[in-house]
């Protein structure tokens, strides 16, 4: 019964999204103020249903109903509660549910909370949104139905693939999709824009708080992902440069892009075309990156030629949406008009510069991720293009840009003084040259670029902390002025001032443990001591374990600095019992330095095993930093022009179009 | 998500939750060792999902690190001990394709589009700027009327 009302549930929610998507554009045209007012019911109404269809499978999944056949494939008895939920969208056809729910989700606060936009504009904005729902929503009911019935009902699950029963991973995707999914309203708002003609400062001041907020999701995502591999995977690595990874790193560039082009658009009305192009580029490349990853595609080509029923769908839905944008955007462009002149030294030009170098970084992304497949497909010629690729082209394109990074907000907007910006930031550049030259000094004998890297990221990290502090007047002001200035500062100046300080946490975390990791592969006996960047690491014997759903031999490691314990640590080899499928769970102790690393591998001889012990030296920094810049974006997102001062700007706007009222 | 599934399932499909490269594999010269980590970081795991010979542990990988440190040991340079690999394995074990004909255009759009990107920003550079600055003709007639006028 339950997955009968969920099956309904999702149907009456194409109901409300085929609704959705013709009355508020039907009544946008003939001016029709009631026909625009249904789109906001319709969006909450259309949630609703998703929602109650969501809540339906989840029920599934607790209850463990082995009658429907998604509940048979993915989920057993014995797992424990939380993976029982997570294994709603640990496969194809729930991950699908939860995308399309979070993208009505965006849908219903776009209704609710904008109140301050223009009615049509609101009208055709959630138009658009129902739209992608419909087409997802088939999408789902025609390939991907989670509801179907099994018959008779199998006596036992199949259970969840171990390497996903993990919290992570559990609230990974949802993280993801809501950045994914979240450009969808930026794509809606620039879909409205191109519909309407008609493009403003306001437009860009509405559309930046979705795309702030799906940023800051996606870099979540990205980021917890990233932890995940790092810590399950067993041999601490964090970004292997994977297509399923490019796909969600190509939008999280181009969505930077967009959220620097909009700061333009909203202060000095320039840059419209290019940022209305960019948000329907961002979520694109999410629609691409669904296909990738949904189609299985990337497992092979013939994989994909086999069993083309979905991935052929999604292809027509990307083909569909993107080609339809990309020729609205040829046809209605033209007619937006340009604003706002800025000389090249200025705010704008270096934004404009920050949307060159990420681009072109997206770009790189796109065709290494791409090219394999595309060669193979008209060529039949097979390449990889793996890690050393995307190393030597996206790297050096990063250099640059973050040289350039503490410059942008120091720029004056219209036409900045270049010399200028330069002698302030003297300091800030001596005071990363010491940094740099301090590593160097402390880490002798590594790679002989890497101090320059730890000297980028200071660059990056000091400069932004410069810029706030030269913004108030630090150190030429009386003190009493400077705090109260801090506090006087709009929301967005943090945001910024964090989000950079973040990316420079990032690349610290990056160089140093690029650089300078230390890694020890041997073989050990219990009682056996091994030295690893000055730590000794004793292996106390292994012990056997029993989990909830799984049994495990546990390795015992003790590190010692000098006489002094200062971890024990455990890493085990674990046995799922349902599928019997092995797993590494490594030991990992986080120091203010960086990470101790320990797996347990394979038993050799004589009570002895393979070991292997990595020093990460920094290496968490590179996600503190990812949380640093996804607290930044929500200051900014906190702004409060961006909550107060947009609604005196539409009052007038749509009082004209709501005469009947 | 799924690729890194992927990864875990060729792990677990292979000789268990091992990893990589074994004590036993590792050369003694601490030089040539390193240069085999590079080289092995090139080469893809052919029956892994994108997956180097370093990171992976399936037993095709072992065979390929101990066929590359078997060339390092026997004196060959870095490119023949990859050009060795690429005759047997086909091209497809490279991770960094090499630069040739087929591969032309994977190499060559990021550096192209950046300097395209950049060419048109200098061309239109000189617009806004010049415009800013500069009254036109017409401007320049009227400033002196107004000027004349006072």
């Amino acid at each position: 019964m339950i997955a009968e009302i969920g099956h309904f549930a999702l149907l009456l929610a194409l109901a409300l999204a085929l609704l959705q998507s013709v009355a508020p554009i039907w009544g946008a045209r003939r001016g029709d103020a009631a026909l625009m007012g249904l789109a906001r019911p319709l969006a909450g109404g259309q949630f609703l249903f998703i929602a109650a269809a969501f809540a339906m499978l989840i029920a599934l999944y607790v209850r463990s109903d082995y009658s429907v056949a998604n509940v048979w494939q993915n989920s057993h008895a014995d797992k424990p509660l939380l993976y029982k939920i997570s294994g709603t969208w640990g496969n194809h056809e729930g991950s699908m549910l939860l995308w399309v729910m979070i993208l009505a989700f965006f849908g219903s606060l776009v209704a609710l909370f904008g109140s301050n936009l223009p009615v049509r504009l609101r009208a055709i904005v959630l138009a658009v949104q129902a739209w992608v729902a419909s087409a997802f929503l088939v999408f789902i009911l025609a390939t991907s139905n989670p509801f179907l019935r099994l018959d008779p009902a199998p006596g036992e699950g199949q259970g969840l693939n171990p390497i996903l029963q993990d919290f992570a991973l559990a609230i990974h995707p949802p993280l993801l999709y809501a950045g994914y999914v979240g450009f969808s309203v930026a794509f809606a708002f620039a879909i409205a824009a191109l519909i309407e003609g008609r493009v403003d400062a306001a437009w860009a001041r509405w559309v930046r708080p979705w795309t702030l907020l799906a940023w800051a999701f996606l870099t979540a995502g990205i980021a917890m992902g990233s932890w995940w591999a790092y810590y399950e995977l067993g041999w601490g690595g964090w970004w292997f440069w994977d297509p399923v990874e490019n796909a969600s790193f190509m939008p999280w560039i181009a969505g930077t892009a967009l959220l620097h082009s909009a700061i333009v658009m909203e202060k000095r009305e320039a840059l419209k075309i290019w940022t209305i192009l960019l948000a329907i580029l961002t979520f694109s490349l999410s629609l691409l990156g669904t296909f990738l990853v949904r189609s299985g595609v990337l497992t092979s080509v013939h994989a994909f030629a086999t069993d083309p029923a979905r991935g052929v769908f999604i292809l027509v839905l990307l083909m569909l949406f993107v080609g339809g944008a990309l020729s609205l955007f040829a046809w209605r462009a033209p007619l937006l008009r340009q604003g706002g002149l800025f000389a090249p030294v200025s705010r704008e030009g270096a934004l404009v510069i920050n949307n060159l170098f990420l681009t072109t970084a997206a770009l790189t992304v796109f065709v290494g991720t791409l090219y394999p497949l595309a060669l193979e497909a008209l060529t039949g010629q097979k390449i990889s293009v793996g890690a050393p690729f995307f190393n030597m082209t996206f790297g050096p394109l990063m250099i640059p840009l973050l040289a350039l990074v503490p410059f942008g907000p120091m720029l004056a907007w219209k036409r900045g003084d270049f010399l200028g910006v330069a002698q302030r930031l003297f300091a800030v550049a001596f005071a990363a040259l010491a940094v740099a030259a301090l590593f160097a000094w402390l880490r002798w004998g590594g790679p002989v670029l890497a101090p320059f890297g730890i000297g980028l990221a200071a660059w990056v990290m000091l400069g932004a902390l410069f810029e706030l502090a030269w913004r108030v007047g630090a150190g030429r002001a009386p003190l009493g002025q400077v705090v109260r200035r801090l506090g006087g500062l709009p929301r967005s100046a943090y945001g910024t001032m964090l989000a950079h300080f973040g990316l420079g946490v990032v690349v610290l975390g990056i160089v140093s443990v690029s650089a300078w990791r230390t890694e020890v592969i041997t073989v050990m006996k219990p009682g056996d001591s091994v030295a690893v960047a000055g730590r000794t690491v004793t292996f106390e014997g292994v012990v056997p374990e029993q989990g909830p759903n799984y049994t495990q031999t546990a390795g015992v490691f003790t590190a010692r600095e000098g006489d002094r314990t200062v971890a024990v640590l455990k890493s085990a080899k674990r046995v799922y019992t349902v599928r019997k499928q092995p797993t590494t769970e490594a030991g990992i102790r986080s120091f203010l330095s960086g990470d101790l690393y320990v797996v347990l591998g394979d038993d050799a001889e004589g009570g002895a095993y393979t070991v292997r012990i990595y020093d990460n030296p920094f290496v968490t920094m590179i996600w503190w930093g990812a949380v640093i810049m996804m607290i930044g974006a929500i200051f900014s997102l906190s702004d409060r022009r961006l909550r107060v001062g947009a609604p005196r700007r539409a009052a007038p706007a749509a009082a004209r179009v709501q005469p009947a009222e | 998500m799924l690729a890194r599934l992927l990864i875990a399932l060729c792990l677990a499909l292979s000789a268990g939750p091992a990893l990589a490269v074994q004590p036993d594999e590792v050369l003694a010269d601490p030089a040539l060792e390193a240069r085999a980590r590079t080289i092995s970081a090139e080469l893809r795991c052919l029956v892994c999902q994108n997956q180097s010979i370093d990171d992976s542990n399936a037993p095709l990988a072992r065979d390929l690190r101990v066929l590359v440190r078997e060339r390092l040991s026997a004196g060959a340079s870095d490119s023949e001990v990859l050009s060795f690999v690429v005759e047997r394995y086909g091209e497809f074990v490279l991770l960094k394709p090499r630069f040739a004909l087929h591969t032309l255009l994977l190499w060559l759009v990021p550096p192209l589009a950046l300097i395209a990107g950049g060419l048109v920003l200098w061309r239109k550079r000189a617009l806004p700027a010049g415009a800013a600055a500069e009254l036109s003709e017409a401007e320049k007639e009227r400033l002196k009327k107004l000027v004349a006028d006072d």
